[in-house]
């Protein structure tokens, strides 16, 4: 074995610039597979958690008939006195923060504009709604008491050329069934950097959302954040209530995780690509190194060599190709990842899919497992692109080989 | 006692549509201990005996024995595996590993023979000094001259104490004083440690080395000087 890896290594310094090259090859195929993974599970990851910090919290509380499609706001529809069942929640030792919203449609209209939008009644002091205050970017955030003040998306004042301290007209939906409309004044102008959330979606304080949609004491749910979302389960099943539905993270994202597997599928399509590439490379060039010592081959075996140890020794060379391109393309593919994660890789007007929050930022995610895992793929195609050169020297007949020139 | 016998051998070549018969029923017997010499014109079937010899190649009708075991009756892995442990190659161009030291070079038979580290390195050490390039064992091929080569080549050949070195035209490729040199080893060598030696050649300074001279002519031995066939 030793002489095996001796000779293999000097093998490829025999042909230095051919031997980088190919090793390059590899790198390069395996930097692609390794950025594109962090890429690949860095969006979905984002996707996942802007979901879970903007709409769905790890928990959702609501009433058993609550319809999240139907946005009712009959009040046989939502929760009862909110701020009771809230208290509750925030008893529970691994409950980070619980906070009542309702929600309402509505159509937001400015002179010939006009818009529909999601309202939301939120508390503005809760903890879980001050990713919306630090997301400030022009004018105030809301006040409990304030009755006649809104946040809007950065989208959408853009969309109808609106400044923070502006009046625009804002039209709901209401318990009775009927709409109601009133002037509010643009009390800021908020950005979460998700484009479709920040372009559909209107906050209001809940005390003045109650009163506006009718729906007094009453909210459509009650949002949770846990402070380790993998016990969403455990808290949720000890929520268990008739009265209520306890919804998690996962029931609430499942779209996210479908479409997730859906484009973890797509993308072999493209590994496999990069990877017939690679594996081109590397084949050709065993097949050129065979070919370049077919007479070695035969005084190999003429001197006894079987054809299964010739094989190992190209099977070696193949081995310290990918060892060296594996390697230089994790470093690589690493340091790329690392920067592009701190950065973020901007994604020209990220409208999103329905239901999928995308942000304007995919910040690449890279985990063990797919370094593992790509690591091995690396190394397999490397090995298997190998085997026709391997097989080719091993069958070669000594008489014919040496008399190769 | 015979090393080797080689019974109304032929050997057919198929080129295209072309036919070639290189050997056309070739009665050959080797004793051991033999400095023979196959001599003959080029293309009379001198190299295609020796491969034959070999096992690197296998008769299309005949037998081929070596130590009295039928060559011609084993799969190519058991043909290396006789190869590896009883015959040494001596070719006519420096066949050596480009990549490896003379050392390695003499070493690798006895790696593939599974010989322990320290018997190789007393092994290899003493051919390396047989053959006078104890001095530069660690040179690679690219820095030794051609006759340094062929004398690595002799040393790798023995290192195995092979029952037969097969040797094709072992001073073609080498100056009058460097084929000098490699033949007086060879036939010290021989003296030395018995070791049989078969060689082909066409070259008179060669032929006068050899203790029996077999000749032979379009695929058939015309003429055997030494001990009869069978």
């Amino acid at each position: 074995m030793n002489q095996l890896l001796k000779m293999a290594f000097r093998d490829l310094g025999r042909n230095k610039r051919r031997s980088i090259l190919s090793a390059l090859a590899v790198s390069i195929g395996t930097t692609l597979l390794i950025f594109m993974a962090a890429v690949l599970r860095g969006e979905f990851r984002g996707a996942l958690q802007n979901g879970i910090r903007l709409q769905t919290g790890h928990l959702q509380v609501r009433a058993e008939s609550y319809d999240e499609n139907k946005v009712s706001l009959a009040w046989e529809d939502l929760i009862d006195n909110p701020a009771q069942i809230t208290n509750q929640l925030e008893a529970l030792p691994q409950v980070l923060d619980a906070t009542p919203r309702l929600i309402a449609s509505g159509i937001l209209s400015l002179g010939d504009h006009s818009r529909g939008v999601q309202v939301i009644g939120m508390d503005p002091a809760s903890e879980a709604n001050q990713i919306f205050r630090q997301g400030v970017i022009a004018g105030d955030f809301l006040t409990g008491d304030d009755r006649e003040g809104i946040l809007i998306g950065k989208p959408l004042a853009e969309r109808f050329g609106l400044s923070a301290g502006e009046r625009v007209n804002l039209l709901i939906n209401t318990s009775n069934g009927e709409v109601d409309e009133q002037l509010f004044t643009i009390r800021g102008i908020y950005t979460t950097n998700v484009f479709p959330y920040d372009e559909n979606t209107v906050f209001m304080p809940l005390a003045k959302a109650q009163t506006f949609a009718g729906a007094e004491n009453h909210a459509s749910l009650i949002f949770v954040l846990l402070k380790d979302q993998e016990q969403a389960e455990t808290v949720a099943a000890a929520l268990t209530s008739s009265n209520y539905q306890i919804q998690t993270w996962r029931d609430l994202n499942a779209l996210s995780v479908q479409f997730e597997q859906f484009a973890g599928a797509y993308m072999i399509i493209f590994y496999l690509i990069i990877l017939g590439i690679t594996a081109t490379v590397v084949t050709n060039t065993l097949v050129m190194a065979v070919y370049e010592r077919t007479r070695e081959i035969g005084i190999l075996s003429a001197i006894g060599m079987k054809g299964r140890r010739i094989m190992s020794a190209f099977l070696t060379e193949a081995t310290l190709l990918a060892t060296g391109g594996v390697v230089g393309g994790l470093i690589l593919g690493g340091l790329i990842t690392a920067y592009v994660a701190k950065v973020g890789l901007i994604i020209p007007a990220a409208q999103g899919v329905t239901g999928i929050l995308l942000g304007d930022k995919i910040y690449p995610y890279l985990t063990s497992q797919d370094v593992i895992s790509l690591t091995i793929v690396a190394y397999v195609i490397t090995l298997i692109a190998s085997l026709y050169p391997a097989t080719l020297a091993a069958r070669m007949e000594p008489v014919e080989a040496l008399h190769a020139q | 006692m015979e090393v080797t016998k080689v019974i109304n051998a032929t050997r057919d070549f198929k080129i295209g549509e072309v036919e070639t018969h290189a050997l056309r029923g070739v009665d050959l017997s080797i004793e051991n201990g033999e400095f023979t010499a196959l001599v003959g014109p080029s293309g009379s079937g001198k190299t295609t005996l020796l491969q034959l010899i070999g096992l690197l190649d296998q008769p299309t009708s005949g037998q081929v024995f070596i130590n009295g075991k039928d060559a011609t009756r084993l799969n190519r892995n058991q043909r290396a595996d006789l190869r590896k442990g009883t015959i040494g190659f001596i070719f006519q161009f420096f066949a050596l590993i480009p990549t490896l030291t003379a050392y390695e070079n003499v070493e690798m038979p006895l790696l593939l023979n599974g010989t322990k580290p320290a018997e190789r390195k007393a092994r290899v050490n003493e051919m390396l000094q047989a053959v006078g390039l104890s001095d530069r064992a660690h040179h690679r091929p690219d820095q030794l001259s051609g006759g340094q080569q062929q004398r690595v080549a002799v040393a790798r050949a023995l290192s195995i104490r092979p029952t037969v070195v097969l040797a094709d035209e072992p001073t073609a490729n080498l100056d009058t004083e460097n084929g000098k040199q490699v033949m007086d080893i060879m036939a010290r060598l021989n003296k030395e440690t018995g070791t049989t030696f078969v060689f082909a050649t066409h070259d008179p300074r060669v032929i006068k080395y050899a203790s029996r001279v077999v000749t032979l002519r379009d695929g058939l031995i015309v003429e055997n000087n030494g001990s009869s066939p069978k």
